[in-house]
């Protein structure tokens, strides 16, 4: 194996065809910098779901002054109401699935609100008696989420079940969307990334086909042929992912870090640990569509 | 050294077979005339020697290499031991007479030391060790076929096959370059040559293999390239 030799082939192979390369470059580049934003975006998620869903509870509102009469006919839920909530929460039946539930009332209520409306006029206009009185259920597995809403709808002198997870759901169903969209796009691109590198490679092999003409004349074995031309798409592309792992880096450091972190800092976000995660995912994405792209439009090209 | 047993050769979409029931056998160090019109075959012959294409049917032996069954992965290091010639030349344009004849060194993987002395002596050999560094187009027509010979056997084939080397050229460089290929075949390597040129066949007198329509007409020791009337007989009598 003559290594100066192959390298000087490449050199001349990507000099010889410049335009086509710096869009094999381009294209993976794009491409994969939207696999890797993607992907973020799964971590990102996923990261989420941990986060808020660990916190998230299960609500019993209880009837208030203010309830609907069709769902709560008696008014204002009652002490003997709160007594049977808690007793239900404390049986056999549900203790396993419950970790821990807290009791608050009209005036605990008021003060969370008026804490979250902050400035919002809404705030001047609500008493503590419009407010919920409501049991926070935590549970140990939060999936487990309807056996409380089975077992307390339905309850007079329970208003509402809810599962604050549903909100959240919501809100991932989005973000998911986003990042499946993301994907989609991602694996459009790469198919024209495939298949400008196997064009790419025939157009070099046919302004090359004197010298492979002689050198399967002469000899030479069908992995020296076939070398440089891989190389040259390897290279092509591993310019592209480099660029793009450095594209999703600063993503990173400087939208989602700089950015996002200060925007909305109650939430944890990807950091650069889960960026570099990725580049080398990227560049071995990269290689392996060249290589493969590549090696197979040279093999088309040169069957004997 | 080669023998072909028996080969039929079609090509898709043509009535006639290229070669029909073709055999011939050749010893190491001979020197054989192809001859024939165009069309007649003779190409096609080259092609399985050079194991470019299979026959339809029958058996190709070169080099004791069945090229019948040969792995594709095998066949570059089949081609290492034989020599190839052409009308054409094939030289690389860009590259000079040196690095013509070091390129096919280079691809078949030989270390820079052992090009840097084979390349100058082959083409000393050839008579260009004042033009190393020309390009093809600075050489003239026989020039180029000695460049295109001096990579032939660059690498000590066993086997020289020549198409048409002299089609190109006129009557005098065609007179060297075949002293030249003779050179090669007094030193032990067997030549097969395909050609057109009557005056050449005529003077060498060597073994000449007469192909028409794809069948072997004529076989005979020491011919010329047309049959003389009163040799038709017994010639028709070695001939199948």
């Amino acid at each position: 194996m003559r290594f100066g030799f192959v390298f000087s082939e490449i050199a001349q192979g990507l000099r010889r065809n410049v335009s086509m390369v710096i869009s094999v470059v381009l294209v993976t580049f794009v491409s994969l910098t939207f696999v890797g934003t993607a992907s973020l975006l799964q971590l990102q998620i996923g990261q989420m779901k941990t986060y808020w869903y660990d916190k998230a509870q299960v609500a019993v509102y209880l009837c208030s002054s203010v309830s609907p009469p069709a769902i709560c006919p008696q008014g204002e839920a009652g002490d003997e109401v709160k007594a049977r909530v808690a007793e239900r929460l404390s049986s056999t039946t549900l203790k396993p699935y419950v970790a821990t539930f807290y009791f608050e009332n009209h005036k605990q209520a008021y003060e969370k609100f008026q804490e979250q409306f902050k400035g919002n006029s809404v705030a001047k206009f609500v008493t503590a008696e419009q407010l919920n009185e409501t049991y926070w259920i935590k549970l140990n597995n939060p999936q487990d989420s309807t056996i409380i809403t089975e077992s307390f709808s339905g309850l007079s002198g329970v208003e509402e079940v809810r599962d604050q997870r549903s909100y959240l759901d919501q809100i991932f169903a989005i973000l998911n969307a986003a990042s499946l969209a993301a994907i989609g796009i991602a694996i459009l691109m790469l198919i024209s990334a495939a298949l400008l590198i196997s064009t790419t490679i025939r157009l070099s092999a046919f302004s090359r086909r004197r010298e492979l003409a002689i050198m399967r004349l002469v000899g030479a074995s069908n992995f020296y042929i076939q070398l440089p031309f891989i190389l040259e798409g390897v290279v092509a592309a591993t310019i592209g992912s480099v660029l793009a792992g450095a594209t999703v880096l600063l993503i990173v450091q400087f939208f989602v870090q700089g950015y996002l972190t200060t925007a909305l800092p109650f939430t944890s976000f990807v950091g650069i640990s889960d960026g570099l995660l990725v580049v080398p995912i990227l560049i071995v994405a990269g290689i392996v569509l060249a290589s493969t792209a590549s090696g197979l439009a040279i093999r088309r090209y040169l069957k004997i | 050294m080669i023998s072909i047993a028996s080969v039929t050769k079609k090509y898709k979409g043509t009535a006639n077979p290229a070669l029909d029931n073709v055999s011939l056998e050749i010893e190491k160090g001979e020197f054989v005339f192809l001859v024939g019109t165009s069309g007649s075959g003779k190409s096609s012959l080259m092609r399985l020697m050079l194991r470019e294409d299979v026959p339809t049917s029958g058996s190709v032996h070169v080099l004791g290499e069945n090229l019948v069954s040969i792995s594709s992965r095998r066949v570059p290091y089949f081609r290492r031991k034989l020599g190839v010639v052409f009308q054409d030349f094939r030289l690389l344009p860009n590259k000079t007479a040196f690095e013509n004849v070091a390129f096919s060194l280079e691809v078949i993987g030989k270390s820079q030391g052992f090009i840097e002395s084979a390349v100058p002596d082959v083409l000393r050999l050839v008579g260009l060790a004042e033009k190393m560094d020309r390009l093809p187009t600075q050489l003239s027509g026989g020039e180029q076929q000695r460049v295109a010979l001096a990579r032939a056997i660059v690498n000590k084939p066993a086997v020289l096959l020549a198409d048409e080397p002299t089609g190109n050229l006129d009557e005098a460089t065609s007179d060297g370059i075949m002293a030249l290929i003779e050179r090669i075949n007094l030193a032990g390597t067997t030549v097969v040559m395909a050609t057109h040129d009557r005056k050449i066949v005529d003077r060498l007198q060597k073994r000449v293999v007469e192909i028409r329509d794809g069948r072997i007409v004529r076989d005979q020791v020491g011919g010329s390239y047309q049959q003389v009337a009163s040799e038709q007989n017994s010639a028709a009598g070695d001939s199948k």
